[in-house]
């Protein structure tokens, strides 16, 4: 069931509007250098961390439609009638998620940086910090998709738990991203990890709260 | 053979709102057990309790693996029917067929009417396997060939050794037990 699920949800993921994120993400690091200036010093200074803002405000995009759609519809009641613990209908959803958002974002990195004149060097460690943070991001939006599932607003409730909480990972993974170093690195893993493993157990108990 | 579903002095709290006190309930293979009662008295949630998706605030619940039939479709809107019911449970060719659905195996669900989706999910019950049906309501919206159909297939899942479990406030076809809710 669970194998299932997960072709489902990448399916899913990937034939309805994948690419929204993406072009959102492009979208925002335009703006970038005409908001700072042409300025290539400055803009090759601020475009690593400004590249994982525009990762963050995409990563808001898809929420609205990870989980709420599937409680609403009963498939989340099917699932669990199925013999799936929500726990796992949560990991396998994290996991189809990432799948079907992580790779194209990170492929967009890469003319998103050129807009913004990053080196070689510099692109390469926006790529490797987004490869590691963007597992993170995707269980961070599992759990906040299941949070808010069935609330009214939930998108405006949404985008006020995910950035307070995404914090962690923007610090660490921006300063990679711009300066290097391996502990920062390995700080943003571990916070990817710790999101990675914590989603799914409160995504699974969102989920069992909000069944009446 | 022993039941598909026993439960024993079960007491359901909504809300705060006691729906339900200390009631008892078996059913064997071959049964089948229509609850009755107004709105309101808790006969969905009744099923959902029976389903696990409620817990109850006193008593237990035994049941045998059971598939749902409620107000939701749980079937992907974008995709043909076969393909969507073909999610939950192998080869669903054979249910759609029964339920007078098998010339729509094409049709995307989000094109189907609401008997046609509530014929869906009688297909998706019956191809998920399962020896207890839980069936809410499971005559709305159907015409009288749906309900025929309907019937036929309940009373060869009890020959074959299954239960139903089914709450609706008008009569079913077939030969039932009846229990009232909320008297």
């Amino acid at each position: 069931m669970i194998a299932k699920l997960i072709r489902r949800d990448i399916r899913r993921g990937l034939s309805g509007a994948a690419w929204l994120p993406v072009a959102f993400f492009l979208l925002v690091a335009t703006l970038v250098p005409f908001a700072i200036g042409p300025d290539a010093q400055l803009l090759i200074r601020v475009g690593p961390g400004a590249l994982w803002i525009a990762a963050l405000t995409a990563a808001l995009m898809p929420i609205e439609r990870l989980i709420e759609p599937d409680r609403a519809d009963g498939v989340l009641d099917q699932l669990s009638l199925h013999g799936l613990a929500d726990e796992g209908t949560a990991a396998a959803k994290i996991l189809a998620h990432w799948l079907s958002f992580g790779p194209l974002l990170i492929l967009a990195a890469i003319p998103a940086g050129a807009l913004l004149g990053l080196d070689r060097e510099a692109l390469g460690r926006v790529l490797v910090s987004l490869t590691v943070g963007t597992p993170g991001l995707a269980a961070l939006a599992v759990m906040i998709a299941a949070v808010t599932a069935g609330l009214p607003r939930a998108g405006a409730l949404a985008g006020l738990l995910l950035f307070p909480l995404a914090v962690p990972l923007l610090i660490f993974a921006s300063a990679f991203s711009s300066q290097g170093g391996s502990s920062a690195l390995l700080l943003e893993a571990a916070i990817s990890l710790a999101l990675i493993a914590l989603a799914p157990f409160a995504a699974g108990a969102a989920i069992r709260a909000a069944r009446t | 053979m022993s039941s598909l579903l026993r439960l024993s002095g079960v007491t359901l709290v909504r809300g705060g709102r006691t729906l339900f006190e200390g009631l008892d309930l078996n059913l064997e293979p071959g049964g089948a057990l229509h609850i009755g009662g107004p709105n309101g008295s808790g006969k969905s949630s009744l099923l959902r309790l029976v389903a696990g998706l409620l817990q109850a605030e006193r008593g237990t619940v035994e049941r045998a693996r059971c598939a749902l039939a409620d107000d939701k479709v749980a079937l992907d809107r974008e995709l043909p029917l076969g393909r969507a019911v073909a999610l939950w449970g192998g080869d669903c060719g054979p249910a759609l067929d029964r339920i007078g659905l098998g010339a729509l195996a094409e049709v995307p669900v989000r094109l189907l009417s609401s008997g046609q989706l509530k014929r869906a999910m009688i297909a998706r019950v019956i191809s998920a396997r399962a020896p207890l049906w839980l069936l809410d309501e499971p005559l709305n919206a159907l015409d009288s060939d749906g309900i025929d159909r309907l019937g036929k297939v309940i009373a060869e899942h009890r020959s074959d050794g299954g239960a139903v479990l089914a709450a609706s406030h008008v009569a079913l076809p077939g030969t039932w037990q009846r229990m009232e809710l909320g008297r």
